[in-house]
């Protein structure tokens, strides 16, 4: 039994009592919050796990042929060849709100609106191999940047949840079982106070009555 | 809040080279202290989302706490060259264990 250090009085009793009336209606709604994030956080998990699985596979795909196509053309080429990109791509930045945490967006502008902009070279000195590999990688982008957006929302979510289950454990099994212990405490103090006021009464109003017989018998 | 930003790439070179002629800005490094020095200067510009290859993030994870708790940058683990080694799906299995107390995703496949 754990009990605040306070004075067993009935002004104390009066703030205790409010403050647990706060840390009760301040733990549902915790929990309520902790309940919905992880709703959320489930359906964005796996999201992000599909998400990673497909990126991965697509993404040493696109590895190979690149590996290939520096293995035919040879090296100097192909970093020749991706030497100066004609494609850009910027990047939107927004948020999302869910239960208070900030979840970012990313959107994306390229530079050209020409798909064959990603092909920075000319086709005369590199070989199909180059521009498989190009093109696959290009494929993957959308898919890398929603991966981004997952997996940083993912994180986030992660440490608020987090934050917020040990928020609601610490309402639910130390703050609030103090301030219930103590309300009894001050309670129980309070009664004892009262019941010994009313023996105590009861002896001097006996003593009084006690006395006023014998003046009577004295006299 | 809605504002301009880039994409950086951290990598080996072999592994990013492709990314560069998407549109990307590549930033080639040859071990994992070079990346990690990248991957601050690029934190602290205006780089909203940086791919680093997972062979790298692995030795920065220091790196990551830091920017674990902010909105941007995303630092987004990918494969390299040589492969996936599985570490990118277990960052992902470490925040569900984070937030849940156990893993109840992946565990259904073993």
């Amino acid at each position: 039994m754990a009990q605040l250090n306070v004075n067993p009085t009935r002004m104390e009793l009066s703030r205790l009592k409010k403050s647990l009336a706060t840390a009760m209606r301040g733990h549902k709604l915790l929990k309520d919050k902790r309940d919905e994030l992880m709703r959320q956080f489930l359906e964005i998990v796996r999201e992000n796990k599909e998400l990673r699985e497909r990126v991965e596979q697509k993404l040493s795909n696109a590895n190979h042929a690149m590996s290939l196509a520096s293995a035919v053309l040879g090296k100097e080429v192909v970093n020749s060849a991706l030497l100066m990109p004609k494609q850009g791509v910027r990047l939107t930045l927004g948020s999302k709100n869910i239960m208070s945490v900030d979840l970012p967006t990313f959107q994306t502008e390229t530079k050209s609106d020409n798909p064959e902009d990603i092909f920075s070279y000319g086709y005369a000195f590199t070989g199909g191999d180059l521009d498989l590999a190009i093109g696959q990688l290009s494929e993957i982008l959308p898919d890398l940047l929603l991966l981004a957006e997952k997996e940083k929302s993912v994180q986030l979510l992660a440490g608020e949840i987090e934050r917020t289950r040990r928020r609601v454990n610490a309402l639910e099994y130390v703050m609030i079982p103090n301030y219930q212990d103590t309300i009894r405490y001050i309670t129980m103090k309070l009664d004892e106070n009262e019941r010994g006021n009313i023996t105590r009464l009861m002896k001097v109003k006996d003593m009084m009555i006690k006395e006023q017989f014998e003046n009577k018998q004295n006299v | 809040m809605i504002y301009m930003s880039k994409i950086g790439v951290i990598g080996d070179y072999d592994s990013i080279c492709g990314f560069s002629a998407l549109g990307l800005d590549i930033f080639p490094a040859e071990n994992a202290e070079t990346a990690g020095e990248l991957l601050e200067k690029l934190a602290s510009g205006d780089y909203g989302i940086i791919y680093i290859t997972e062979s790298y993030l692995k030795m920065l994870p220091e790196a990551e706490e830091t920017y674990a708790a902010k909105m941007t940058p995303a630092i987004i683990p990918i494969p390299s060259a040589s492969g996936s080694d599985g570490f990118g799906i277990s960052r992902v299995k470490r925040y569900v264990e984070q937030a849940v107390g156990s893993d109840i995703i992946f565990n259904e496949e073993n």
